[in-house]
């Protein structure tokens, strides 16, 4: 139900891009203002957010610990697991984010023979990591229309992306591969009762998104070819802020950029805020080192005192001079 | 607990299709059996907290204060602002089930609301509600709803179906700790007087008589003679053990549980012969007479409260350093909170082993130093005289306590230790030890028996994985590093896996050490005849 919802949704984006475009004239919209727009929504949304979260304190250092702590000489400690100076955490994070460290660990549960199986299911860690890879390699190949002249790691990371040199024009890999990974997440969440179970609206509808995205980039570069130069034209003039709206852009471009405006100013109100929100989780970002050095909690109170010991003796000072116990005041 | 169904028969009962209902519209069941007792209204008043009065879970009216809704969004709000985690967490949560079958509540009972991800949804669909604009405006579509008496009753059941064991945060890409979304939620209901005796009863009498179970001074005293008296039986020599006293260059704790239960106090023995042994300067006490801490289950404020005795006394009787005992969540206070908010002990100094000369540089901010690296570095230095075959009985596994594995890293001490003292030692299966280790089912405070099912249940994998060695290596000993595990996995393994019994890993170095000028051995600590030696 919840995909549904969200699939009528994304229809429903693609159609007001078309209607508003074809019918409506809304080009100069859709084509310049909607985007400097999004951009900027995108931008101070995920710096509202990040500013949000950090204005939190971590009152404790409460890293989950994936390994041998460091201890004595003669105990190997594992560094990267369970961290102690900022190194360590910082390449912890690295692989964490680079690499997906925790979700490589992944098993799944199965019930056999009155047993509860575990085998390895590293499936989402490397479609996750499929799709969030090409996903990067797309945004930095569309920089191209950015730029004048254009940096030459872009047109190196294209080359790369084109290197199969399959049919005209030429296939991207990133562009097959982003399909693969986010059909497999979404069919993942369809087929796993569990993963249906737990699904909201918000979570079918960025991979529908993105889907529809993906679907219109290749359709505008494979089937309607549309006009490069004139797209180039556009985003330029959307950088130098001088805006003009090329005469031959096929409709499909606009439908394209509606959606991935709309993908940008949805951004920071959604769980997509995960990837700003890795950056601060105390679980991960923390060395394990609260037994070693100072770490302060802001709001600490110091007038949370324990039962003092006075009081207690108070208490049991009879019995306990009975027992032969030391007292500090005698009865 | 009569009507605990058999193993087999709980087994078969497990599903993992969820129902067909969404889970915003599963009601919950309130039998008995479902929750925990109560917590007793004499036990909320000593400790200060709100709103004691007599109540049950089963019926409808909670005789909750008129305000709660407001105290639990104030109380929200007030936690958003105090805890990163807490915001964090709520908000980046992609739903992608990592976590999901990754909870040994939900592995046993495929109650879908045990997932770790809708077990923190049943939190964050509150929060969308009351702290996000796009979920008061589209309540369906982002899964948000209003906060009502039922929602609160859920929490209950759930957030006391969580042991804070962290395992689920362990895979979950971005670190959400279903733990400290917990720690939260228990928060906000201790605020309306919802909560458990089990850990409201333990937590006043921490406070009032130094330990968990009430056990007072005088007679603390006379359990510790019990035990230098069972020494004695065992070894033919009698200890000598301070309490209470000044002018002793180490302080040792551990969990009362050890005092008290069995098999702690085999453990307890353990420590004991250790430190005749090897000649440690040291002193228990009766005012900080308990290592683990329920306030941890209870609130922050609590959990600094109970735990700031453990320096008032060291502070008091004048030592140098502290030396802490078996125990799971009294070391994941000392490791990640202590130093924070009991600190720092500028009085006490870098604990330095006196027997090898070993400083603990891994302590050198809260003082205090875990038993099992205290005796592996007496055991790396050749400074104990043991004999590994007195447990030769004895087949062991080693279980690895959440706390201390996952919010600390103490994996490769306990092990080192184990191998010293013992030639059959056999490793349960990959995926259920050391960081990847299942919960006992019991911790934070659900060591109790009135949610036997639920904790056979929360037991399943921990005892598959000890059955797979008993099986296959007649493994007939579990040994833990933690006093609630000690109580708790022996129901556990009597269900799951008949036959294997539980000890503490200083029980074992108990066994074997040679104390001097000592008898000849004819039973282990246990008073149970040495196979081979008997009289
Ligand atoms: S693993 Fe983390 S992100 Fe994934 S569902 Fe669980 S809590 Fe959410
Ligand atoms: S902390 Fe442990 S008990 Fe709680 S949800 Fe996670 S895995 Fe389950």
């Amino acid at each position: 139900m919840n995909a549904l919802y969200s699939l009528v949704l994304v229809f429903a984006l693609v159609l007001l891009a078309l209607f508003g475009v074809e019918t409506a004239h809304m080009a100069k919209l859709f084509g310049t203002v909607l985007p400097v727009v999004a951009v900027a929504v995108f931008l101070v949304g995920f710096a509202y957010r990040m500013i949000k979260w950090a204005k939190s304190p971590v009152p404790f250092c409460i890293p989950t610990t994936g390994g041998q702590q460091k201890s004595l000489d003669f105990i190997h400690h594992n560094k990267f697991d369970n961290p102690v100076t900022t190194g360590q955490t910082f390449i912890r994070m690295v692989l964490e984010i680079c690499c997906f460290r925790s979700l490589f660990r992944n098993t799944t549960v199965g019930l056999k023979d009155g047993r509860v199986t575990y085998a390895s299911a590293k499936w989402l860690w490397l479609f996750s990591l499929l799709f969030h890879y090409s996903f990067l390699l797309i945004v930095i190949r569309h920089m191209r229309l950015f730029f004048e002249p254009i940096p030459a790691v872009i047109g190196f990371v294209e080359m790369l992306d084109g290197i199969m040199q399959i049919g005209t024009p030429r296939m991207y890999m990133s562009d097959v591969l982003i399909m693969v990974g986010v059909t497999f997440l979404l069919a993942r969440r369809l087929w796993d009762a569990k993963l249906r179970y737990i699904s909201l609206v918000t979570d079918y509808f960025p991979l529908l998104l993105i889907i529809s995205i993906a679907l219109s980039g290749i359709y505008m570069r494979f089937i309607a070819h549309v006009d490069v130069v004139a797209i180039k034209q556009l985003t330029m003039g959307i950088v130098t802020f001088h805006p003009v709206i090329p005469a031959n852009v096929d409709v499909s471009f606009y439908v394209h950029i509606f959606l991935v405006c709309t993908l940008l100013i949805y951004f920071p109100f959604s769980k997509l805020m995960h990837a700003g929100g890795v950056f601060l989780s105390p679980t991960r970002n923390l060395p394990n080192n609260s037994r070693i050095k100072h770490h302060e909690n802001p709001w600490n109170d110091p007038n949370i005192k324990p039962h003092s010991y006075e009081a207690y003796e108070d208490d049991f000072r009879e019995p306990m001079i009975e027992a032969g116990l030391p007292v500090e005041k005698d009865a | 607990m009569a009507d605990l169904p058999k193993a087999d028969e709980l087994f078969k009962s497990i599903n993992y299709t969820p129902p067909s209902t969404g889970w915003m519209d599963t009601p919950v069941d309130f039998s008995p059996g479902n929750w925990c007792y109560p917590a007793k209204v004499d036990k909320l008043e000593y400790l200060g907290l709100p709103n004691p009065r007599v109540w049950n879970p089963e019926d409808v009216d909670w005789k909750l204060p008129e305000n709660w809704q407001d105290i639990v969004h104030e109380g929200f709000k007030e936690r958003l602002d105090k805890y990163r985690s807490l915001k964090v967490f709520m908000d980046v949560c992609v739903r992608c089930g990592a976590c999901a079958d990754k909870c040994h509540f939900f592995i046993g009972s495929g109650d879908p609301k045990n997932m770790p991800v809708l077990r923190a949804e049943l939190m964050r669909s509150v929060y969308r509600k009351d702290f996000t604009m796009a979920g008061k405006i589209l309540t369906t579509l982002t899964g948000s709803r209003v906060m009502t008496e039922d929602v609160l009753k859920e929490w209950f059941i759930y957030f006391y179906q969580c042991t804070e064991c962290r395992r689920c945060s362990l895979f979950c890409p971005y670190g959400i700790d279903t733990a400290e979304i917990t720690m939260m939620a228990r928060e906000l209901l201790t605020l309306c007087g919802v909560n458990i005796n089990w850990i409201m009863e333990p937590a006043a009498n921490c406070n009032r008589t130094g330990n968990h179970l009430g056990i007072q001074p005088h007679a603390f005293k006379d359990i510790v003679e019990f035990m230098v008296d069972d020494i004695e039986e065992v070894t033919g020599k009698r200890i000598n053990v301070p309490i209470n006293e000044k002018g002793h260059e180490v302080l040792f704790i551990t969990p009362s549980g050890d005092v008290f239960a069995d098999p702690g106090i085999y453990t307890f023995m353990g420590y004991l012969m250790l430190f005749d042994h090897i000649g440690l300067d040291y002193t228990l006490s009766t005012y900080a007479s308990e290592g683990g801490n329920f306030g941890l289950f209870t609130s922050a404020d609590m959990m600094k409260k109970i735990n700031g005795k453990m320096y008032a006394e060291a502070k008091r009787l004048g030592s140098k350093w502290i030396l802490g005992g078996e125990c799971g969540h009294m070391w994941r206070v000392i490791n990640q909170y202590m130093d924070t908010m009991n600190g720092p002990a500028d009085f006490l100094q870098v604990p330095k082993s006196p027997i090898t000369g070993t400083v603990f540089e891994s302590a050198a901010q809260t003082k205090m130093v875990h038993i099992t690296e205290f005796t592996a570095d007496l055991m790396k230095h050749d400074k104990l005289n043991l004999d590994p075959t007195r447990n030769d009985h004895i087949r062991a596994t080693f279980h690895d306590s959440c706390n201390p594995a996952r919010a600390m890293g103490l994996l490769d001490e306990p092990r080192y230790v184990l191998n010293n003292v013992l030639k059959n030692f056999h490793e349960m299966p990959e995926q259920t030890i050391r960081e990847q280790t299942f919960c006992c089912a019991g911790g934070s405070g659900l060591n109790t028996d009135e949610i036997m099912e639920i904790r056979m249940r929360g037991g399943l994998p921990r005892g598959n994985a000890l059955k797979s060695v008993q099986e296959e290596h007649d493994v007939n000993m579990m040994a833990c590093i933690c006093a609630i595990d000690r109580a708790t996995l022996i129901p556990l393994s009597n269900y799951w896996a008949p036959g294997v019994d539980v000890c503490g890993v200083h029980e074992l170095v108990g066994n074997a050490l040679i104390l001097d000028g000592e008898k000849e051995r004819e039973t282990d600590l246990r008073l149970e005849p040495l196979p081979g030696k008997e009289g």
